[in-house]
């Protein structure tokens, strides 16, 4: 089932809502004589609708705009079974039903560029007056500088908050909390309470990608930013809170319970490999109950402090106990 | 809270109430007590008083810039307040409005998704959107990942979380993706993005990834697949270079070798499997992916 392109007039989108799923609506030049025959000789719509029930309207659209701009038919050899329709041409018979429609979409498309560009040029203005903030943020950090901290911890806390607010990078680092505000302070506070239990239940700990999933899948809205996590997180031992957020080498970031004791882990690892003979992280990871990437860190880690040594070939990468240290 | 460099608060003789403290009335500058003390005392005392001063100045001048701009704070979110209620909708349905936005905070240097906590995701909504997705984008690759090592087209990204959002979800644009995935990378578990043949490969996993791994993945995008001697021919390569780069993309688990294929070994890529496109996701697999 087909219509060529070339009988398109316009193409509109509808959004979806309750009970209504996305469309797009495509109007249509009048059939012409020697059409196909489909699934119906004729029809008293001058247009149909694309019904998208689960989604690709806005893709849809963006192709079929393209390709209506393009009008690549056009430069097609006329030899087709199906036959061209040329866009409007000065003197094309019409249907005066056509020429009607043809007029209220145009109206319309007007109305919606209106629409479009009132909320454009509001943008517009909008970003005039956030452009000034970030000027004055500049001017400001410019003083903090030159007066090489003669500002108050209060004042550096303000100008944190308002720079968080609106979202202007901290031109200024503090070694004290670095990007953190207030906000980030209570946040780690939050954060100590919310992952106790899934920590321990996790064997002490967890990647950041995995806290930054459950906790925003608890939240279901007002979520965190990457960043806002990341921020908190990195406050949780100055505030003496018990947990810790670790890098590893390899820039994988987790957070971990104060009591864990990753070295101590290794050893265990350790046990874990010299049974098996040889272990791949996959393989570790299966045994053990853990993610692939953190069994990856601990192997490594285990490599790093000298119980592992690996076997790096196309096969993948596979640790064994490390014999020159125990069998010298 | 008193300033100590303030006029009027020099330390020396206490004053009685009449005469002392700001705005008493003995004024500003060098008090009664100074001609007592010798010349080089005095000087030094003046010293003092200028470096007070100039201080004070200072600190007065940044309280006055915080307060200004506290006040226009205020005065912005107020705007944005307005600009919300009659455009909200807009962000939310137009993707395209939302790339002109995006793209508008990012010329005059502001980022509008840096905090959840930030006047834009607070009142236009749009940080809750992007760290939804972020999340959905976070658990789409750990799924994949073993069929993929880590690596997967934008095209099979977007096809897969529309799956996973439903029917009644926003509909989300690759570009919207792409902004999600940019967050994503503070968390440090090595996402990044990797540009190929006019689209896209997400990378999910902390693979080193350098200038010559990148190459090689954009030659293979063309048939999945790349040989040896491709490399060669398209970018000059020595056949010791073309090989390690293979080899470090076979241990990281995202080419898979093929020596069977005619000619010579193939290495392909699993990211760029077209087949691989329309598959489901599994039960297994979504259970992986969930923490």
């Amino acid at each position: 089932m087909a219509i060529p392109l070339s009988q398109i007039v316009f193409i509109e989108e509808q959004a979806a809502g309750i009970g209504k799923s996305a469309k797009i609506v495509v109007h249509l030049h009048p059939a012409p004589p020697n059409k196909e025959p489909g699934p119906f000789q004729s029809s008293k719509n001058s247009y149909i609708k694309l019904s998208f029930k689960e989604h690709g309207q806005i893709e849809f659209y963006r192709r079929l705009s393209e390709e209506m701009t393009q009008r690549r038919w056009e430069n097609m050899p006329v030899s087709q079974s199906l036959q061209t329709n040329r866009g409007p041409q000065p003197g094309r018979v019409r249907a005066v039903g056509i020429v009607g429609i043809e007029r209220k979409l145009e109206e319309k498309r007007k109305e919606t560029d209106k629409n479009i560009s009132e909320a454009f040029e509001d943008l517009s203005k909008l970003m005039i007056k956030a452009k000034e903030m970030v000027e004055l943020s500049k001017s400001i950090a410019n003083k903090i500088k030159e007066k090489q901290g003669d500002i108050t911890e209060d004042e550096t806390i303000r100008f944190k908050s308002y720079l968080l607010s609106m979202g202007i990078a901290n031109p200024v680092t503090r070694e004290t909390y670095g990007s953190g505000t207030q906000y980030h302070m209570q946040l780690a506070k939050q954060l100590a309470g919310i992952l106790q239990a899934p920590l321990e239940e996790r064997g002490g700990i967890m990647s950041l990608t995995e806290v930054y999933c459950l906790v925003n899948r608890a939240r279901g809205m007002e979520l965190l930013s990457p960043e806002d996590l990341v921020n908190a997180c990195k406050m949780l031992e100055v505030l003496k809170l018990p947990l810790r957020l670790r890098v590893f080498d390899s820039g994988v970031m987790v957070i971990e319970l104060q009591s864990h004791k990753e070295e101590e882990m290794v050893a265990s690892a350790l046990e874990t490999v010299s049974e098996k003979g040889s272990l791949t992280s996959e393989e570790f990871a299966k045994l053990v109950g853990m993610s692939v990437l953190l069994a990856k860190e601990r192997l490594l880690l285990a490599e790093k402090m000298g119980h592992l040594c690996r076997d790096d070939s196309v096969e993948g990468l596979r640790f064994y106990p490390n014999l020159f240290m125990t069998q010298s | 809270m008193r300033n100590p460099g303030l006029p009027g608060w020099e330390p020396g003789p206490k004053r009685d109430a009449a005469s002392g403290g700001p705005g008493g009335g003995a004024g500003r500058g060098p008090r009664s007590g100074m001609h007592r003390r010798g010349v080089g005392a005095g000087a030094i005392a003046k010293k003092k008083l200028a470096e007070a001063k100039y201080k004070e100045r200072g600190t007065v001048l940044a309280e006055d810039q915080l307060t200004q701009m506290s006040k226009q704070l205020d005065m912005f979110k107020t705007n944005l307040e307005e600009f919300a209620s009659k455009h909200k909708q807009e962000i939310r349905k137009n993707p395209e409005f939302r790339v002109q936005f995006q793209d508008m905070c990012a010329t005059i240097g502001v980022d509008p998704l840096a905090s959840g906590k930030g006047f834009w995701s607070e009142m236009l909504g749009v940080g809750d959107f992007y760290y939804e997705l972020g999340v959905q984008v976070i658990e789409v690759c750990l799924a994949l990942k073993h069929r993929n090592g880590g690596l997967i087209t934008l095209e099979e990204l977007h096809q897969q979380v529309l799956k996973g959002r439903g029917k009644f979800a926003q509909d989300v644009s690759q570009d919207d993706l792409l902004r999600a995935i940019k967050k994503l990378k503070a968390l440090g578990s090595g996402f990044g993005i990797i540009p190929v043949g006019g689209t896209y490969l997400i990378q999910s996993v902390p693979a080193e990834l350098n200038m010559d791994h990148t190459v090689v993945l954009q030659l293979a995008e063309k048939n999945g697949y790349v040989t040896v001697s491709e490399i060669r021919a398209s970018l000059k390569w020595e056949t010791e270079r073309a090989r390690q780069v293979l080899e470090h993309l076979l241990k990281e688990g995202l080419a898979w070798l093929d020596l069977q294929a005619v000619g010579e070994a193939h290495y392909w890529l699993p990211a760029l499997f077209a087949d691989l496109y329309s598959q489901e996701i599994t039960a297994e697999e979504a259970s992986e992916a969930l923490p």
